[in-house]
């Protein structure tokens, strides 16, 4: 039994990812008379993008019920927070009902779910989409603080950091083009907007691509790794068990 | 001259302002409003994305393949699909996912997990290999190092591709790290490590203009649709 609690995950993990790869180098068959190894390759490529979409929606169900247990325990336990938790747990069931009716759209069950009136993008106006603009917007006042401490120019790359992120704040704002106008025509090359443009079409783009090379090398090995077995957390589950 | 208000009568822009005052009441410091607006995000978001789960993945690739009879109550006009076997894989897989909350049953909650770990190893090992790592590659050096334009010799053109070639290249022999960096060598990953600060310092930046792009956004919510001061 142990057996099969290991080596079966193992097992798909291998076969799934060896069908994929395989797929990339195969072209895709015309007709029902390509070798069933060609059609099987294909059948991989078309199906399993779809059945991890699946599972990403049970996924969600799976942290949903998760959340909902979570807060019936904080609610049960009478803890300090236990009328957030009634405010979290009215909100979930209120939209999910809201959604899984498509309250508000077309007739029924027809038509998009977020079909113009339809209360569920009513919600999404309202709710969750200024709940997430300001909440991201919040960080604009703490990473302020946070770069002051950062950027405290100590050394030479720190200072490279700081010049370039100032300048490129510059070059994107009209005022920070406006202290460079006095920059004469020959030399215009030296104004803000264009050591900006400079910045991020030149080094920017070596780094980037160093950081992109290194990654793709990276992810490329992990994949390997896992494939082969070695990696041990997707073998065991994450659990070590 | 004081701005005249001209208050929403709109439900929406009201519960949208109100929230986002809750939000912005943390910088003050943490309290009851803004952990009421955070557990009803908390709580809309999770539900929200189940739904459009729901209906735009399950509903389509699964619900509607293993019964198509359903399909007559959200297209009551499109005929009715054939039933399709494959469809139990995936249902299969996503039950078994959702033995983990059942602690005697959770090893089989790896199935699905395993599933979708080899699709993404199968996917970004290709994907990677293609678009990060070869096109990447051939951006850098395929493009040429002399371009010219009517017949004439861009020079600008030529120093700039020189300068992102040198640069990629000694930011990939600063992620080096099975051989010592001294030398030669460290000179080479120095050079590196400083074009890796300025590429940090540039994305940096350009995150800032984003938040504060996302600020301007809401204040511009709050002054205009709801105060109709703008």
């Amino acid at each position: 039994m142990r057996d099969v609690k290991q080596r079966v995950p193992q097992i798909i993990l291998t076969v799934t990812a060896l069908l994929l790869i395989a797929s990339a180098f195969v072209a895709r068959p015309g007709d029902g008379s390509a070798p069933a190894v060609q059609r099987l390759l294909a059948f991989a490529d078309q199906e399993f993008a779809t059945w991890f979409s699946i599972l990403t929606v049970f996924a969600f169900l799976l942290g949903g019920l998760n959340l909902v247990a979570t807060h019936l325990v904080k609610i049960r336990d009478r803890g300090p927070d236990r009328y957030y938790s009634a405010v979290t747990l009215v909100s979930f069931v209120v939209v999910l009902a809201v959604g899984m009716a498509k309250l508000g759209g077309p007739p029924g069950l027809q038509g998009d779910v977020t079909a113009p009136g339809s209360w569920l993008s009513a919600v999404f106006d309202a709710v969750l989409s200024p709940l997430h603009a300001t909440l991201y917007s919040l960080l604009a006042f703490y990473i302020a603080s946070a770069s002051y401490r950062a950027f405290r120019a100590r050394s030479l790359e720190s200072s490279l950091l700081l010049a370039s992120a100032l300048v490129v704040l510059l070059g994107r704002i009209p005022a920070g083009r406006y202290l460079t106008t006095w920059i004469p025509e020959p030399v215009a090359f030296l104004r803000v907007e264009e050591l900006s443009l400079w910045i991020l079409r030149v080094p920017n783009t070596a780094g980037q691509r160093a950081l992109m090379i290194g990654i793709a090398l990276g992810v490329i090995a992990l994949a390997v790794r896992m494939i082969a077995g070695v990696e041990k957390d997707p073998r065991s589950g994450g659990d070590g068990s | 001259m004081i701005a005249a208000f001209d208050l929403s009568g709109d439900l929406q822009v009201w519960i949208g302002a109100l929230l986002t005052l809750m939000v912005f009441s943390f910088l003050w410091r943490d309290n009851p409003f803004y952990k009421f607006a955070e557990h009803v995000f908390v709580g809309v978001s999770a539900a929200y994305w189940m739904v459009m789960g729901f209906w735009t993945t399950l509903w389509p690739a699964l619900v509607l393949k293993l019964f198509p009879a359903a399909g007559r109550w959200s297209s009551p006009e499109a005929p009715v699909g054939a039933w399709d076997p494959v469809a139990l894989i995936p249902a299969a897989l996503g039950l078994l996912m959702l033995a983990r909350l059942w602690p005697r049953l959770s090893w089989l909650g790896k199935w699905p997990t395993a599933f979708a770990l080899g699709t993404t190893a199968g996917y970004s090992l290709v994907r990677y290999l293609r678009s990060d790592f070869l096109y990447q590659i051939q951006a850098t050096i395929g493009t040429g190092l002399a371009p010219t334009a009517g017949g004439r010799w861009l020079w600008q053109e030529s120093l700039a591709q020189l300068l992102v070639l040198a640069g990629t290249v000694s930011g990939l022999v600063y992620f080096v790290n099975t051989r010592e960096q001294k030398g030669a060598y460290g000179r080479v990953a120095r050079w590196g490590l400083l074009v890796l600060m300025i590429t940090f310092g540039a994305s940096f930046g350009s995150a800032v203009m984003g938040r504060v792009a996302l600020l301007v956004g809401r204040f511009q919510e709050l002054l205009g649709p709801w105060l109709g001061i703008l």
